[in-house]
């Protein structure tokens, strides 16, 4: 048990120290505002790979709107700070809410559809969204919305990382993630088991839907200014490549994917001749030789090992209740 | 007390008469074997049984905790009711640990919400904590514990035709269905499966209904057994009357019982 809460805090002070010490390095001018902007990128994207990952990793439905939900988020949190002046951290969880309620209309009609179909279903949603906000003038349209405040910090990318891997986390290894799972396992054995299935895919495109809104917002009020076209159709296939470039179905993975995939396309910015044809044969060779992506279904070791510790605690709490 | 009453159920696909007009009473406590040729309609039975199929015409009652009828019948509720199944070709969470493909057979009993589940209240270490001592619980019986660790697709076939028995067993079924238990089993692995299910039946107090090809199971631990030919129910009897029975050796046990 001292094992359990000693990595538990170690895993903690080393997040602190990470977060200190970035913070440091911004204030006195060593990580420049080149550097920052990219690790606000590489932040976004990591929200956007994990919440994806719930959706197409861990339940299994294949989705290609991903980026119309960042879209929503983006200009919700745009909206109500640029016209409304209400503070950051309300835009950031109504982003979300936004996000969530379209989640959730958009998935009840297209998630009784299945693989092919169903990416289908959610490219198309994409593109209304995106085509919605072109003709609105009220958001700017095609031109896109102006003077948005920066609110976005290295404070709020590292709490919004950290909140959503660990709220995506802590569903998965509760029972309603684990019918997620069941679902992508194989549906009609999950629901002769009594998952509702339908209710549990909705849930798990509201819950991924929430976290690109808030993303949407994180980049919304940091570059000053969206445009309808940065939402697109390539937006959500980018995300959707992190995923399975980190691993489909591991948290992990999708940080790491995120977190070198930006590392990568930042070091060929160089040759913006070849960017792309390399980008694209690095990802070329990684799906043949590891066709699972770069960690498959695995979690890091401490992952691994706090969860049998954790599940060792409970055991306990549980005879001592008794 | 009877469990489960079928009415003149009848099922079509299209020009195809799956299900004929079946009428049939299942008793409490009984191991009901179900037989019939390929194509004579046993599975499509289970699946209008658990609600993945609505039926043509006829009514289901089920009289559980409480009485069910066919338009209650939801693929999803049919454990809530407390009637589980398990499958002819097996479906496991196969990219599942054991254990967790135990614990979704606890699903229906979890209560905690969501909110629960993010912020990690009292609830859910209780709720989690005890589905974890009953899911070992289980797997001890089953003699799969030191196996819990292991995902599903790495068990030996005999195993996996136990996890997914014992995973139907955790949702606490008061019927249970089983699809060709013993199909793709060994002379000895039938053995081992048939004690396994007389034993199921004693310790967890059930009704059970099997489909099975592999007389000598059927003929050995089943109370009674129906038999199916072309979606009709062509006789329903002991395991004795069934093996004398003129429509069934012309049906499907002819050859069988020749040999003999």
């Amino acid at each position: 048990m001292m094992n359990k809460v000693n990595k538990k805090i170690l895993l903690g002070v080393i997040l602190f120290a990470f977060y200190i010490l970035v913070q440091v390095l911004i204030n006195t001018g060593i990580i420049d505002s080149y550097y920052e902007l990219n690790l606000v990128i590489i932040g976004i994207n990591i929200i956007l790979a994990v919440s994806l990952n719930l959706i197409t990793g861990f339940t299994g439905q294949f989705s290609l709107g991903h980026a119309a939900f960042m879209s929503m988020g983006a200009y919700t949190s745009a909206i109500l700070t640029a016209k409304f002046n209400q503070p950051f951290i309300l835009a950031l969880l109504l982003s979300g809410v936004v996000a969530s309620v379209a989640g959730i209309l958009i998935g009840i009609p297209t998630l009784r559809l299945k693989g092919d179909y169903l990416a289908i279903a959610t490219l198309g949603f994409g593109e209304i969204v995106r085509v919605i906000a072109i003709n609105t003038d009220y958001i700017g349209g095609a031109i896109g919305f102006n003077d948005i405040p920066r609110y976005t910090n290295w404070t709020w990318i590292f709490a919004s990382v950290l909140v959503t891997i660990l709220l995506i986390k802590r569903f998965l290894n509760s029972y309603h993630g684990r019918a997620c799972i069941a679902i992508r396992e194989d549906e009609i054995a999950a629901e002769s088991m009594g998952v509702n299935t339908t209710y549990y895919k909705v849930l798990a495109f509201a819950i991924g839907a929430f976290f690109a809104g808030t993303a949407g917002s994180l980049y919304a009020n940091y570059f000053y200014f969206i445009k309808p076209d940065s939402f697109g159709f390539m937006k959500s296939i980018d995300i959707l490549v992190i995923v399975v470039f980190g691993g489909i179905g591991s948290i992990l993975g999708s940080v790491i994917g995120a977190i070198s995939l930006s590392i990568i396309s930042l070091f060929l910015q160089g040759i913006p001749e070849l960017r792309m044809v390399i980008y694209s044969v690095i990802l070329f060779v990684i799906m043949v030789y590891r066709h699972k992506g770069i960690l498959g279904k695995r979690e890091f070791k401490i992952f691994k090992s706090r969860k049998k510790n954790r599940k060792k605690v409970e055991f306990n709490v549980g005879a001592i209740s008794k | 007390m009877w469990v489960l009453s079928v009415n003149s159920l009848s099922k079509n696909f299209g020009g195809i008469k799956a299900i004929r007009n079946i009428n049939v009473n299942i008793e409490k406590g009984n191991i009901i074997g179900l037989i019939g040729p390929n194509g004579a309609g046993k599975t499509t039975f289970f699946n209008l049984l658990t609600g993945i199929y609505s039926p043509t015409s006829g009514e289901i009652t089920y009289n559980l905790d409480s009485k069910i009828r066919t338009k209650d019948l939801k693929p999803h509720k049919i454990v809530h009711y407390g009637i589980a199944r398990t499958f002819q070709n097996i479906r496991l969470f196969k990219d599942m640990t054991v254990l967790d493909n135990i614990l979704i057979g606890f699903h229906n009993r979890f209560k905690y919400g969501i909110g629960s589940a993010f912020l990690r209240l009292p609830s859910y270490y209780k709720a989690e904590a005890n589905a974890y001592e009953n899911a070992l619980e289980l797997l001890e019986k089953f003699n799969l514990l030191d196996k819990k660790d292991e995902l599903a697709k790495n068990l030996p076939y005999g195993d996996q035709r136990k996890l997914e028995i014992a995973r139907a067993l955790a949702a606490k079924p008061k019927l249970l269905l089983l699809d060709e238990p013993a199909a793709g089993m060994n002379p000895i692995e039938t053995k081992e499966l048939r004690e396994l299910i007389n034993w199921i039946r004693e310790a967890f107090d059930l009704t059970i209904i099997l489909i099975e090809h592999d007389m000598s199971l059927v003929m050995n631990i089943c109370d009674e057994v129906l038999v199916f030919d072309y979606g009709n129910l062509v006789a329903q009897g002991t395991p004795e009357e069934i093996q004398n029975d003129e429509r069934v050796i012309k049906a499907y046990l002819g050859e069988e019982v020749e040999e003999c």
